[in-house]
């Protein structure tokens, strides 16, 4: 699993929401640039999972991704620190309710520790 | 050892129980089973209750402002907050304040005043980078994270593993090797500011954890002045290892409190759910795993209360808080598994705790020092230098 959430897009319209999954995860939407616009997830109090969330936002944005993931909160903390650093704001429909007291990231950063294979490469 | 609590220590013991039951497990019924934090405005109602209490900054001695609880009572509390579905990695999603970096009180005045002052006033944060990629259990030998004096500062490169609240926080005690063949005695603390040039929290660390989830984080010929080595050079090691001798005791007392909770959801439920025309309590097999749990917390009580009083009398105690750590969290995670097993299908979903308990008491036995090395250091206890 990358840092970033790099999938396709995929139109959010009512027949392609309907066969989403009903797990938990996260998601994002964008605008007609592709551009994210929110990030959110589907936890454990979420209706229909993944399924139930993008129903709320039909016809509201054009475009949508998902990542089914056990660990919701974290990986959406995460996905929300990585827009901050590439774009110095959160996504603009993200409440400052969703984005308080979260951390910094440095993504940008490249690993100084090489990651040793059975090679030794 | 006396077995028995004092009046004042029951009178807290039944206060902080109250708090819990009534005020935070009804608070949970609405919020994301997940979770680590409560709404702001709970958490600031919730504070100022604990604050009347008396209780708010578990584990800061009296004359910095805290409760000055001694290690007994301090354990007896740690059991109560933890029961409830965060409260293994969250006890009362925080309200209960804390010591945080309790290494600080060891600090120099100027130190105290750019670090630990305003840590205790809620305006700082600082998180605790101890392990690498090389290791955690054996710290002394696997830190590798270099620092070289150079002039005034230091300059340090390496990498940390597995740090919460790195990414929220202000300053972090960093453990780097600065003498590097020393051993265990060529280890250095040093505080650092998270906005020094250099330092970078590289990811968030994904694991079977709800509550406060790790970081790794690189340093970069990030220059620290000379001023920030907290005690002294090559003395780093001590300053990590009392740390983690006296954090097993409240670790342990977490996973105790965790237990006790599960194992009273099973005793209710196995009253009151009937399988071919009888209630579970009454069979065998259930009576058994009730008796099971019933065992592993009284043991876990025991030798953990046992830890804390040695600490309190001053006494050596590292024997019996690696005794009281490999004993509740393997203990406790059996109680879990066996509450699970009787809670049948519900005991697995997210309208009940169980399985969030589950993932985060696997951490337990790894956390703080794994199982393996609890037993390495009673056996060194019990066998002596010759075991070296």
């Amino acid at each position: 699993m990358g840092v970033r959430l790099e999938k396709p897009w995929l139109t959010l319209d009512p027949e392609l929401v309907a066969r989403l999954p009903g797990q938990l995860g996260v998601f994002q939407l964008a605008n007609e640039n592709r551009e994210v616009v929110y990030i959110g997830f589907a936890g454990g109090q979420s209706l229909f999972g993944l399924k139930g969330e993008l129903g709320n936002w039909l016809g509201r944005w054009p475009f949508f991704r998902i990542e089914v993931n056990m660990a919701y909160r974290t990986r959406c903390r995460e996905l929300l620190m990585v827009h901050f650093s590439d774009h110095g704001a959160y996504p603009t429909e993200n409440t400052a309710k969703e984005t308080a007291g979260l951390g910094r990231l440095s993504v940008t950063a490249v690993p100084t520790i090489p990651i040793k294979t059975k090679e030794g490469g | 050892m006396q077995l028995q609590l004092t009046q004042e220590q029951d009178m807290v013991v039944r206060m902080v129980r109250r708090f819990v039951r009534e005020e935070i497990v009804p608070l949970e019924i609405n919020l994301d089973p997940d979770t680590d934090q409560l709404p702001e405005e709970d958490s600031r109602r919730l504070k100022a209750i604990v604050q009347d209490m008396g209780l708010f900054g578990l584990g800061i001695p009296k004359e910095y402002g805290g409760p000055d609880l001694d290690m007994v009572t301090q354990t007896l509390i740690s059991m109560e907050i933890s029961q409830h579905r965060a409260g293994l990695y969250a006890p009362c999603y925080g309200v209960f304040g804390g010591a945080g970096l309790a290494q600080l009180f060891e600090s120099s005045d100027v130190q105290k005043e750019n670090y630990l002052y305003p840590t205790l006033r809620g305006e700082k944060r600082g998180f605790f980078g101890l392990t690498e990629p090389s290791g955690g259990s054996d710290p002394a030998r696997a830190i590798q994270t270099r620092a070289v004096r150079d002039g005034d500062d230091w300059v340090i490169n390496g990498s940390k593993i597995f740090i919460s609240g790195a990414d929220r926080a202000d300053f972090g005690l960093v453990f780097a090797r600065t003498s590097p063949d020393k051993g265990r005695g060529g280890v250095t603390c040093f505080i650092v500011d998270t906005d020094t040039p250099g330092f970078h929290v590289r990811r968030i660390v994904h694991t079977l954890r709800s509550a406060h989830y790790a970081t790794e984080l690189q340093f970069e010929d990030m220059r620290v002045p000379h001023a920030n080595v907290l005690g002294e050079v090559n003395k780093g090691f001590a300053i990590a290892n009392d740390r983690l001798s006296r954090q097993r005791i409240p670790y342990s007392a977490g996973c105790i409190g965790v237990a006790i909770k599960a194992h009273e959801m099973a005793l209710e439920y196995s009253k009151i759910r009937e399988t071919f025309g009888a209630t579970l309590s009454s069979r065998q097999s259930i009576q058994w795993m009730l008796v099971d749990n019933e065992i592993d917390i009284q043991q876990a009580k025991w030798a953990t209360l046992e830890a804390a009083d040695l600490a309190d009398r001053g006494e050596p105690f590292r024997k019996q808080a690696a005794m009281a750590k490999l004993v509740s969290t393997e203990g406790a995670s059996r109680v879990v598994d066996r509450s699970m097993q009787i809670h049948g299908g519900y005991g697995v979903t997210k309208d009940f705790p169980f399985e969030r308990w589950y993932r985060e008491m696997r951490i337990r036995r790894i956390g703080e020092g794994p199982s393996e090395v609890q037993r390495h250091i009673i056996a060194r206890d019990i066998l002596g230098s010759s075991l070296r």
